[in-house]
């Protein structure tokens, strides 16, 4: 273990640091030598910098300090404790992945000069850092704020395009209506006492009903800033429009300080628990998860895909959260700790595996200008490090062992396991339906990655030009092979992964899974007799014997190989527009699925000289629920607009008025 | 689970496996034997699945000139995928030191990485017919995971574990207690077994119809030693199949620890896979192939059954 106070002053001198490498960017904004060359990876460094002092000290005793910043009497607080350290943790060791992508990939005259891109993305780095380890909701709020803000900016980086404003508009409307929501439920939770540090918080006493409505208070708060349904709307326009390097960092780190917030309050500032927050919470999870992927698999935009699969990822996270509070609710330790466990782990390998693809996506974008997957298709030969590194990317998040979207999963399960036991006869039997929920978002999730990873990498091209596509650069392919990476060590090892969260268990919930995980190398987080999972095995083992099939195949057999043209069915006037489109690969999804889709189909008739066939695939949240709200805020407006009339008379008779109401108050 | 480092265990661990291997294309012409029984023809006999095998591995490999490695190491990492699933499911006996490594939510997860794997391969060549059937695999199969996850659930309620020799032990010493739970959940497994199989109500093995093929579908585009291993690995998925189904529905005459025991489980398994076989030939002969959009209702009764074998097990209690 580190000696605390130096860690403490080390990991705030990252932000500072961020702070500062930003700025110098500003001294000359218009080169992208020195921001890619220089700034860019000094940040990464400084990225992996925090990662690996967060790890160091996860589990060194609470610290604490007062910063002499912030208004008078009202200084900043800020506190180092296992969830926070854990978090740091992820934002470093993702971010120094996508930093260094990033430094390879800004490249000029793409709206914003480099030299303030630099500024806003470094500034976006240290207010996520500042958030997880505010101690203050004075703070907290100044560096949630600070967020939105700067990632807002760089949302709209290509500001000249009327479509990337306007989705960039969405998001700081629905991160400003989520704020007012974490700012009442630093209100409520304050509890009489008007001290906005954490510390009040945790010594305030509330009545349950205050605490369940500062609970759902964060959940809409936090829900909004992490994409729940149905203030997901957000996630699938900003996504796009933002370049890559900004959608890896906002949907693989950004999306869990939301989830950092909901820890926060539900589990160590809220001190009186309801055991049915945990039911809603795990209703709303489970609800997003299956409305993510469904429409993650309708997509013909590949960041919109990919967008639209964070939904279903934050679901899941959700869902963990919900099982832990349910659990915890009821008294049952063990299963609690195993799924916040799980949970834990989802955010952490969701950060990784999410950046990793939106990254690809950004180095296929840089060589083909293309996102529509129509236009996509054969990239395997033309782009083979983003193709291989995407494919771990691809099966990490489809949830196939031994990679690590399965581990958490399979902790997932494993924890629903316990929901049987519950001793509440109707819960008990509700919980498993979730179960069954989960394994179908899962499963469907496989669907969507093999429709995102065929129809770009694998087939034949679609467009002639994209015979032209390179392959990505140095930097950029450090990037993905660190993320990469960390997605297999993360499946690999997950035992060593679980001793760390369990520092987090520790905190939150005051027990753990310690005893259980002693052995390095097998996952039996329960008892060895009831479940257990060891990926590195698995690995040897599949590895072992598809290399011994190889070597008695090659050996015993000649190994010649004839290359021809692909089967033609007789029809020898193929092409490569042929092949299944996006549209196509999705309709199975369309037909099944069709309540959950406001969809416009145009068929063409068998008379067509030019048929053409369009389907456009819309959000029913957008017609029963925004496009109502946004009417009464306009009729809202137009009433309160009555009052408005423009000359100078009236407001002086508003204002006697009000002079002369107040009067007749006071008397 | 105490075995790990036993020598004996590992030998019985070997010889399950070589078994898998050797006697699942075994099955497949036993499948096939029995359905030509049924409709009236002599069929090409039990062997016929292992000429086939040694014709298709001396033959020249003709490889689409638009193909990727991932579609030369598909059929190996899938053939690799089917003998690491036979690795932890008790065929012969419940000591298996393997299934240490995966359980059967892993089992399952198993069996969707070389779904995932030979559907990717099948777009790899860009022709329309794998991309099709690609995409009606993972659509059979996005409907088939979850049930199949619901009938382990249930299973494990009752063992208290989700380790499959540990079920199976379970289960066999449960003694004349009937659980109803059970009886949901196998007709469920039942109709999984057939869908994921690309047997007859969801596909037809033996058609190459364009319109309704799946599977055949996705490998249109192998020959030679590739297609040898997708066949066998195939093969091997049915009879990997089939033991669950027994391990877990008829859980009696799997050899215990001592490899002595595996020769009375030998026995014993020829003969449920002998009945199993001939009642999917059975089922296969009475039934005709669905249209492919009548298979999600088909495997959406199979994950509602499971479900309600679940309930039915809460319940009751049993």
């Amino acid at each position: 273990m580190t000696d605390p106070a130096w860690t403490m002053t080390a990991t705030l001198a990252i932000p500072l640091a961020w702070v500062a490498i930003g700025s110098l960017g500003l001294l000359r904004a218009r080169s992208v030598l020195i921001a890619g060359r220089v700034l860019f990876p000094l940040g990464a460094a400084a990225a992996l910098l925090l990662a690996f002092l967060s790890l160091a000290s996860i589990g060194a005793p609470v610290q604490t300090a007062v910063l002499p910043l912030g208004l008078p009497d009202l200084p900043f607080h800020v506190r180092l404790d296992a969830l926070a350290r854990l978090f740091l943790f992820l934002i470093g060791a993702a971010s120094a992945g996508i930093t260094i992508f990033a430094a390879g990939y800004f490249r000029s005259g793409e709206g914003t000069p480099p030299g303030l891109l630099c500024l806003q993305y470094h500034v976006f780095l240290a207010s996520m850092a500042m958030v997880v380890m505010a101690d203050d909701a004075y703070l907290f709020m100044v560096a949630w704020e600070t967020m939105a803000l700067s990632s807002f900016f760089l949302v709209t980086t290509q500001h000249r395009i009327a479509e990337i404003r306007a989705a960039g508009f969405l998001y700081l409307l629905l991160a400003h209506i989520g704020a007012i929501g974490i700012l009442l439920c630093f209100g409520l939770l304050q509890g009489g006492s008007w001290q906005f540090t954490f510390d009040a918080m945790r010594a305030a006493r509330l009545t349950p009903a205050w605490s369940s409505a500062a609970f759902f208070l964060a959940v809409f708060g936090f829900g909004a800033k992490a994409g729940i349904v149905p203030m997901h709307v957000w996630l699938p326009e900003a996504h796009p429009a933002a370049p890559s390097p900004v959608s890896a960092l906002m949907s693989g780190v950004m999306l869990k300080t939301a989830v950092y917030g909901l820890l926060r309050v539900g589990f160590d500032l809220l001190q009186v628990r309801c055991w049915w927050w945990g039911l809603a919470v795990l209703g709303l999870g489970l609800f997003s998860a299956l409305y993510g992927v469904i429409f993650a698999a309708a997509q013909t935009d590949m960041k919109r895909l990919l967008a639209y699969s964070s939904i279903e990822n934050i679901g899941i996270i959700f869902i963990g959260l919900g099982l832990a509070l349910l659990f915890q609710g009821f008294g049952m330790a063990l299963p609690a700790a195993l799924a916040l466990a799980a949970t834990l782990y989802h955010c952490i390998n969701h950060a990784f595996f999410k950046s990793l693809l939106f990254l690809a996506t950004g180095s296929v974008l840089h060589a083909t200008r293309q996102r529509s997957l129509g236009k996509l298709g054969g990239l395997i030969h033309r782009m083979p490090t983003v193709a291989w590194l995407a494919l771990v990317g691809t099966l990490a998040i489809a949830g196939l062992p031994p990679l690590n979207g399965f581990v958490s999963e399979w902790l997932l399960l494993q924890g629903f396991l316990f929901s049987f036991d519950l001793p509440h006869s109707f819960v008990n039997m509700l919980v498993p339906i979730g179960a069954a929920g989960l394994a179908l978002a899962v499963a469907l999730a496989a669907y969507v990655m093999v429709k995102f990873y065929g129809i770009i990498f694998l087939g034949r091209m679609r467009e002639p030009r994209l015979a032209a596509a390179k392959d990505c650069g140095r930097l950029e392919s450090l990037g993905l092979m660190w993320l990469a990476a960390v997605c297999v060590l993360l499946g690999i090892f997950p035992v060593t992964v679980l001793a760390l969260l369990d520092n987090v268990n520790q905190l939150l919930l005051g027990s753990g899974l310690a005893p259980q995980i002693d052995h390095w190398w097998l996952l039996a987080p329960v008892a060895r007799a009831r479940a257990s999972y060891s990926p590195l095995v698995f690995l040897l083992g599949i590895a072992g014997v598809t290399w011994l099939t190889v070597l008695v195949v090659h050996n015993f057999y000649h190994g010649r190989v004839r290359l021809t043209d692909p089967w033609d069915c007789g029809f020898p006037l193929q092409n490569a527009r042929m092949q299944d489109t996006a549209e196509g690969f999705g309709q199975p999804i369309r037909q099944i699925f069709e309540p959950f889709f406001q969809m416009r189909r145009e068929l063409p008739t068998p008379f067509d000289g030019a048929p053409r066939y369009r389907v456009e695939i819309g959000d029913r949240f957008w017609i029963w629920l925004y496009q109502p709200a946004a009417r009464l805020v306009q009729a809202t407006a137009r009433v309160v607009g009555l009052l408005q009339q423009g000359r100078i008379a009236v407001y002086l008779l508003y204002s006697f008025l009000t002079l002369v109401a107040l009067l007749l108050l006071t008397l | 689970m105490n075995h790990v480092v036993n020598a004996g265990a590992w030998l019985a661990q070997l010889v399950a496996v070589t078994t898998a291997i050797a006697a699942a294309p075994l099955l497949m012409g036993w499948v096939n034997q029995c359905r030509a029984w049924l409709q009236n023809r002599s069929g090409a006999g039990l062997l016929q699945p292992y000429r086939m095998l040694r014709k298709l591995l001396y033959k020249d490999a003709a490889i689409a000139s638009a193909a990727s490695p991932l579609f030369r190491v598909t059929p190996y990492i899938l053939f690799g995928a089917m003998v690491c699933a036979a690795a932890v499911i008790p065929s012969l006996g419940t000591t298996l030191p393997f299934t240490a490594a995966a359980d059967t939510i892993a089992l399952v997860g198993l069996f969707a990485l070389a779904r995932v794997f030979i559907a990717l391969a099948a777009m790899d060549i860009g022709t329309a017919f794998g991309s099709l059937g690609a995409r009606r695999e993972m659509l059979v199969g996005f409907l088939a995971e979850p049930a199949l996850l619901m009938v382990f659930f249930t299973v494990s309620l009752i063992a208290h574990s989700t380790a499959l020799p540990t079920m199976a032990q379970a289960l066999a010493h449960r003694g004349a207690a009937i659980y109803p739970s059970l009886a949901f959940a196998a007709v469920a497994f039942l109709m999984v077994l057939l869908a994921e199989n690309a047997r007859i109500p969801i596909d037809n093995p033996a058609t190459h119809l364009e319109l309704t093929m799946i599977h055949e579908a996705m490998v249109l585009e192998y020959s030679a030693r590739h297609l040898a291993l997708i066949e066998w690995s195939a093969a091997l998925k049915l009879f990997n199949y089939c033991c669950i189904g027994l391990a877990l529905f008829l859980p009696w005459g799997l050899g215990a620890g001592d490899w002595r025991s595996l020769v009375p489980a030998l026995g014993f398994l020829t003969a449920k896979l002998a009945v199993a076989g001939a009642a999917l030939a059975l089922i296969e002969t009475f039934s005709a192939k669905m249209r492919i959009f009548r298979a999600p209702e088909f495997l959406a009764t199979a994950f509602l059954l499971a479900v309600l074998g679940l309930l039915v097990h809460l319940l009751l209690g049993s």
